[in-house]
């Protein structure tokens, strides 16, 4: 799957348009705790959260995660959407739901853990 | 063989500023050559710290040392310390207020996180003059 298939599937809006959305993707999970994402998570490529400030982007950095989904029309602010473009991390948000989104995507092949 | 060493200030009035430092050093580590796990390790245990820093302590400073066969980095606060470290260390445990958690952390995971993805881990703390950590990832 790649960034452009999962703002098709999910019907997001994309944050970051100059990053590539070619890039391949293979796993993902979905949490709004950060501890959780840094504790439990491996070679996940897609963060999916509804917490919304700059440690979101930060901790997709550290795991070196390729794009982050804020769902519930969750939209980051500034100082997240210029981390992100500076670590080249795609900014995606719908209005759909966590679990939703989840479900979406696992259908489509993106896997978890 | 002398390391090549980094210092940073984190702030502990600015959460949204915590992680600058541990994005900074996996950057430098990066444009050294050093890639993969153990700058992944690297970066997660030093970003828990660093948020450690700004939520809990008031702020404080890091070391970086960098040799050719590990990394070692050094967390120094004045902070309020911790009573009971066995405590702290067990996974859950958390005395972070529903502020901290309500920003994605104080699930009582940083002190754990921090050991599981160092090879060493040291810590010694004083209640009312503060925690000094020490971490050793190797490469």
């Amino acid at each position: 799957m790649k960034i452009k298939d999962i703002i098709e599937l999910l019907d997001a809006e994309n944050l970051t348009p100059e990053l590539d959305l070619e890039q391949e993707l293979h796993s993902a999970c979905g949490s709004d705790m950060m501890s959780d994402v840094l504790a439990y998570v491996k070679d996940q490529a897609v963060l999916l959260t509804g917490l919304n400030n700059p440690q979101v982007i930060r901790t997709a950095d550290m795991m070196d995660m390729l794009c982050v989904v804020y769902v519930r029309g969750k939209r980051p602010d500034a100082l997240s959407l210029k981390i992100a473009n500076e670590k080249g991390i795609c900014v995606l948000t719908t209005e759909r739901a966590l679990f939703t989104c989840c479900g979406i995507l696992y259908d489509n092949g993106l896997r978890g853990a | 063989m002398e390391p090549i060493k980094f210092n940073y200030t984190v702030p502990g009035d600015d959460f949204t500023r915590a992680g600058e430092a541990s994005a900074d050093l996996k950057n430098k580590l990066k444009k050294m050559g050093i890639t993969g796990a153990p700058v992944r390790n690297i970066s997660i245990a030093l970003y828990e710290g660093e948020i450690n820093l700004a939520i809990h302590a008031g702020g404080g400073e890091i070391t970086a040392l960098v040799y050719p066969e590990k990394v070692e980095l050094f967390l120094d606060d004045n902070g309020p310390g911790i009573a009971d470290i066995n405590l702290a260390l067990q996974e859950g445990y958390s005395s972070a207020t529903d502020e901290v958690r309500s920003l994605g952390f104080g699930a009582g995971m940083g002190l754990p996180n921090m050991k599981k993805y160092a090879d060493e881990f040291h810590i010694e703390s004083q209640v009312g003059e503060g925690t000094h950590i020490k971490m050793v990832v190797n490469l």
